[in-house]
């Protein structure tokens, strides 16, 4: 753990302008936010009294948590909190396994047609999603699934409102496949050649050495699929129909009927944001840290 | 991209051509879920969408769609605001791109210490990335009022010099200040990642290099540059390819004026193709932005290639 | 290392089966209509989040499954700004509900592209001939949908700031005329009271802009489209009455009278006292009449010219034209079509009955009411926006035109510009026909 790299350790008062340039750009960086917690605790009015001056950070004037309670009204928020934790806890999962799978093969594999893959599969980062969201819905809705009915297994057509729709499209993802590869082509190739002699599989240097040896790469693939995953809206707008299955983001377009209460976006926008900091607080340990015990040096 | 891979020593008693069989189908077998998945839920759409570019088809229609080879390309040449938002969009990715690069990297090399609290500041850095750009984009309109907070603080730092301008209801500035906006919300995210590119330049080499009496600077250029080398590429094509998608914050804050001095590809695309269900058109747009960013990332990736 | 073989293999059994899946997929088409299971109908409404009104489709609906034992009518709230889209993606995938509602200047484009059957409603408790006209949806002869209320653009003021600035109140009788109107802008801003004296929301976006904006347009003289052929808009948008709308939008601006993009939230701005006179929906006017009181000022519009202006036509109901169960959809459509509902539906979201025998029910509808300048105004002064299939482009055209002249595009090439970009997409459709 103590091999940080590069650590400068300033002494006595050389460190002042360094701390002093921390905590000015914390600021820039917290203020919105800060301004966004502060005002789910004010009513309306208040907020926008507040706004031309710093009172616009400060828990000052009408504080209360009748916002908060306002969104309950308003929203089931605690089904798409879960909705949203399940559809993106499912999808980074099953992204870290597929992704990595083919970044391994493409890195570190020798078969024909490799690189070609490799760049077919970076071409596809360009296009934006929403060109293609609605030829896609037209798609999803034609594609088949097995499911078990109680008794045999029967084929059905349409994906429409369900959580597969939501997840599955999103699990191969050229930008943790580049990230994966990247990754992988930094870890000594003579690690493979070691474990094949012994006897290993390609799937068992996969298994027991690469993956293991690969945790800031899992971690980093893990926040990148999230974060889209957590702020999807056009895509289930379109798809999921039952309001049982809605995840978070469309929530907020709840508070936007006809008397706007941004208090009330306030407090959900804080709700919904809480999750994805806290994750990314546990995450960053393992994205940060790990690389000193894994003992592979680029 | 990929270096060679040098002759491998053949496992004992493994004839070579088995070996080099099962070698292929195993990658077969392991490249193939994310090679499935992408031509179902990319590929297969994607090319749905750019055949639709070469017809008449309109999102609420009652007669079927019929093709009209290149008409809607036509159109588009000629259309001023696709020019616009062109425009736009190549401004915003060459400002961004090597801004948000640089002053990630400055973040990194900042909190890449052991001294107290840099968790802390590190992860308020990075509370941007987490925060939905709706609702970012949402907080910064209230900021960039022409009364707002924004110009109430530059007020009161330049003691009154200076008053604000109405940033995103004039076009001299409402593209600067979504640029600054952007840059602010992503820049954390590159933070991480080129932080994670520092942690794995060996400790050793920086101490090797300071012990040759090597001062920062020097030491940043002969070990931390080369050494994040992969992280450049990953970070490069990361931002660019973010900085063309540049939709949401437009649709939110400012929807491509005041005249148009905002709009953007993937914005112009989205509302000719919902607001204004001309799918068609929208398709054009997206297949003719296809061939721009594949152009762009095809000169970048040539530019930073691996020197073998 | 034998089972990890074995395990590949699988694995690549059940990609190759994967890919046979998804390529054997594109065949299937069910060409059946969609909205119900049998008589298990689905409903859609774009109120999710607004509670009030949502309560009242939920009521009915209760009473409709209660009432009867045949039908039983599901209902799928989604929120309104996202509304549209979540329909057009059902109906491009075939899975519209059988019962919907829809914003009523857009049911001519839906009617148009077959998302609309027309509905039969006779017998009902209610008949269609008691409505407000803007709250019946038709087009091209036929009933397509019919809404429970109206909303009316009004004029908001204090009482006490007008008098203060010896500004006449206007009456529907004798609204302000447009100089009236401009010199009592120009007394409040002279007042220094005031950053911006008018307030009218300009901060806004989507269907409010030609909402709001364009029966002022129409009020000059002008229009969106020429009404009767519809099949251009030259002259109509951008012939002298039109360019003298656009010169005046923005000169509200370059007098500082008003601001070129409103806040967050402008009836807040307007009950902080942040502005005088406001260009809102009546939708506001119980809030504000909670907290001014009797200092309330209700103002018609302006009459620019051509007379007073408001925009009819809001939320309607109607079916879907794939809706498998229809006799399903048009009992309960029939069914919910009784005064009590209308009632309800007008208390609940504050907006205007479509009957005057709801009217009659509500406090401040009644004849002389607070309110009842409201039902008024939606009689004398509404026009709905053009019956086309072409208005949602017409409407997206509009929105953007009339932001790039407040923000000082030049108004004449502006307004060409608009009505050159919707002459060529009513071309391109052929004129909308069929």
């Amino acid at each position: 753990m103590a091999t940080a790299s590069n650590p400068t350790r300033g002494t006595g008062l050389r460190r002042v302008p360094g701390v002093l340039l921390r905590i000015v750009l914390a600021l820039f960086f917290a203020f919105p936010i800060v301004f966004m917690l502060i005002s789910s605790f004010k009513p309306d009015q208040q907020i926008f009294k507040d706004l031309g001056s710093i009172r616009a950070f400060l828990p000052v004037g009408h504080v209360s948590l009748a916002n908060y309670r306002g969104v309950f009204d308003r929203v089931p928020a605690m089904r798409f909190l879960m909705n949203s934790i399940v559809i993106s806890a499912v999808t980074v999962a099953l992204g870290i396994v597929v992704n990595s799978m083919a970044a391994f093969a493409l890195s570190r594999m020798r078969w024909p047609g490799r690189r070609l893959l490799l760049t077919l599969i970076i071409a596809t980062l360009i296009v934006p999603f929403e060109t293609f969201a609605l030829p896609m819905v037209w798609w999803v809705n034609k594609l088949p699934w097995l499911q078990f009915d109680g008794s045999h297994l029967v084929i059905t057509e349409g994906w429409l409102d369900t959580y597969r729709v939501q997840i599955l499209p999103f699990v191969a993802n050229a930008f943790s496949v580049f990230l994966f590869h990247q990754y992988f082509q930094s870890i000594p190739k003579e690690l493979d050649e070691a474990a094949l002699m012994d006897g290993a599989s390609w799937f068992g240097v996969y298994r027991r050495i690469i993956m293991p040896l690969s945790g800031p790469a899992v971690a980093t693939v893990a926040i990148l699929t999230f974060l889209p995953m957590w702020n999807s809206y056009l895509w289930p707008l379109m798809v999921v129909q039952d309001e049982h299955l809605r995840p978070v983001m469309i929530g907020i377009q709840y508070f936007f009927q006809l008397n706007v209460s941004w208090g009330q976006i306030m407090a959900y926008s804080t709700m919904i944001t809480v999750p994805v900091l806290a994750l990314f607080l546990a995450f960053q340990r393992a994205f940060i840290n790990s690389i000193a015990s894994s003992g592979v040096k680029g | 991209m990929s270096t060679t891979v040098s002759a491998r020593p053949r496992p004992r008693g493994t004839p070579g051509g088995v070996q080099r069989r099962r070698e292929r189908l195993t990658a077969f077998g392991m490249v193939s879920p994310a090679v499935v998945l992408l031509l179902c839920f990319l590929v297969v759409p994607v090319a749905l969408a750019f055949g639709l570019a070469f017809t008449s088809a309109r999102l609420v229609s009652p007669t079927p769609a019929h093709f009209v080879g290149l008409e809607n390309f036509r159109l588009l040449f000629h259309d001023p605001v696709f020019a616009r938002s062109l425009r736009n969009t190549l401004v915003f990715a060459a400002v961004v791109v090597p801004v948000q690069a640089g002053f990630g990297l400055a973040l990194a090399l900042l909190v890449n210490t052991k001294v107290r609290g840099t968790t802390f500041f590190r992860t308020v850095y990075f509370v941007p990335v987490v925060t939905s750009m709706v609702v970012v984009s949402l907080v910064w309109l209230f900021l960039y009022q022409k009364t707002g907070l924004v110009n109430h603080l530059i007020h009161s730092f330049t003691f009154g010099l200076v008053t604000g301008p109405d940033w995103l209801n004039n076009p001299r500035t409402s593209l600067p200040a979504i640029i600054f906006m952007s840059v602010w919300q992503g820049v954390g995210f590159h933070m991480v990642i080129w932080l994670s590119g520092l942690q794995t330049i060996p400790v050793e080499l920086h101490e090797a290099a300071a012990i040759d009496g090597a001062d920062r600077w020097a030491r940043f250029r002969s070990v931390t540059w080369p050494g994040l080398r992969p992280t450049r590429a990953f970070v490069l094509i990361t931002i660019t390819i973010d900085a063309f998608r540049l939709f949401t914050q437009v649709n939110v804050m400012t929807q491509g004026g005041p005249v148009d001095s905002t709009s953007t590809v993937v914005y112009q695309a989205v509302h000719t193709g919902y607001d204004q269900q001309q799918t068609a058109y929208a398709s054009a747009i997206s297949l003719v932005f296809f061939v721009i960013v594949l152009a762009v990332s095809l000169i970048q990736r040539f530019l930073t290639r691996e020197k073998d | 290392m034998r089972s990890n073989t074995r395990r590949l293999a699988a694995a690549s059994l059940a990609a190759v089966t994967a890919t046979a899946l998804l390529t054997a997929c594109g065949a299937t088409s069910s060409g059946q209509g969609s909205g119900a299971d049998g008589n298990t109908i689905t409903l859609w409404t774009h109120n999710a989040g607004n509670a009030g009104e949502y309560k009242v489709v939920q009521q009915i609906v209760k009473d409709f499954n209660a009432g009867q034992s045949t039908y039983k009518v599901k209902i799928q709230a989604f929120p309104q700004q996202s509304y549209n889209d979540s329909v057009v993606a059902a109906a491009s995938a075939k899975k519209l509900p059988c019962i919907l509602d829809s914003d009523g200047p857009n049911v001519p484009n839906w009617a148009w592209g077959g998302y609309l059957a027309p509905v039969d409603l006779s017998g009902s408790q209610v008949p269609l001939s008691d409505q407000l006209p803007s709250t019946v949806g038709t087009y091209q002869g036929k009933t397509y949908t019919f809404g429970y209320y109206d909303v009316a653009l009004t004029m908001f003021a204090r009482k006490s700031v007008l008098q203060a600035n010896s500004i006449r109140i206007p009456t529907i009788g004798k609204p302000w005329t447009k100089d009236e109107f401009d010199a009592a802008l120009a007394k409040l801003k002279a007042g220094g009271k005031f950053t911006y004296p008018l307030e009218m929301g300009t901060g806004g976006a989507g269907e409010w802009w030609p909402y709001a904006y364009s029966p002022q347009l129409q009020s000059f003289g002008g229009d969106l489209v020429d009404r009767s052929q519809y099949k251009t808009a030259d002259k109509a948008m951008n012939g002298p009455a039109a360019v003298a709308w656009g010169t005046w939008f923005r000169s509200l601006v370059t007098n500082g009278y008003m601001a070129q993009k409103s806040g967050a939230s402008p009836n807040n701005d307007f009950l902080n006292g942040k502005s005088a006179i406001e260009w809102d929906g009546s939708w506001d006017a119980a809030t504000n009449s909670a907290k001014l009181g009797s200092d309330l000022a209700v103002l018609p519009p302006v009459d620019f010219g051509k007379g007073p202006k408001i925009g009819g036509a809001s939320w309607q109901w109607g079916m879907s034209a794939t809706c498998s169960n229809k006799a399903g959809a048009q009992a309960y459509l029939k069914f919910s079509r009784q005064t009590k509902y209308f009632v309800d539906f007008a208390k609940a979201a504050g907006t205007i009955p479509a009957t005057a025998d709801a009217a009659a029910q509500i406090p401040g509808y009644q004849p002389g009411g607070p309110y009842d300048v409201f039902s008024q105004e939606a009689r004398k002064f509404a026009v709905v926006r053009p019956v086309t299939p072409a208005y949602p482009f017409i409407s997206s055209v509009f929105e953007k035109t009339a932001k790039d002249i407040l923000a000082g595009a030049d108004v004449q090439k502006s307004l060409d510009q608009a009505v050159q970009q919707i002459n060529s997409n009513l071309k391109t459709n052929r004129y909308y026909a069929g």
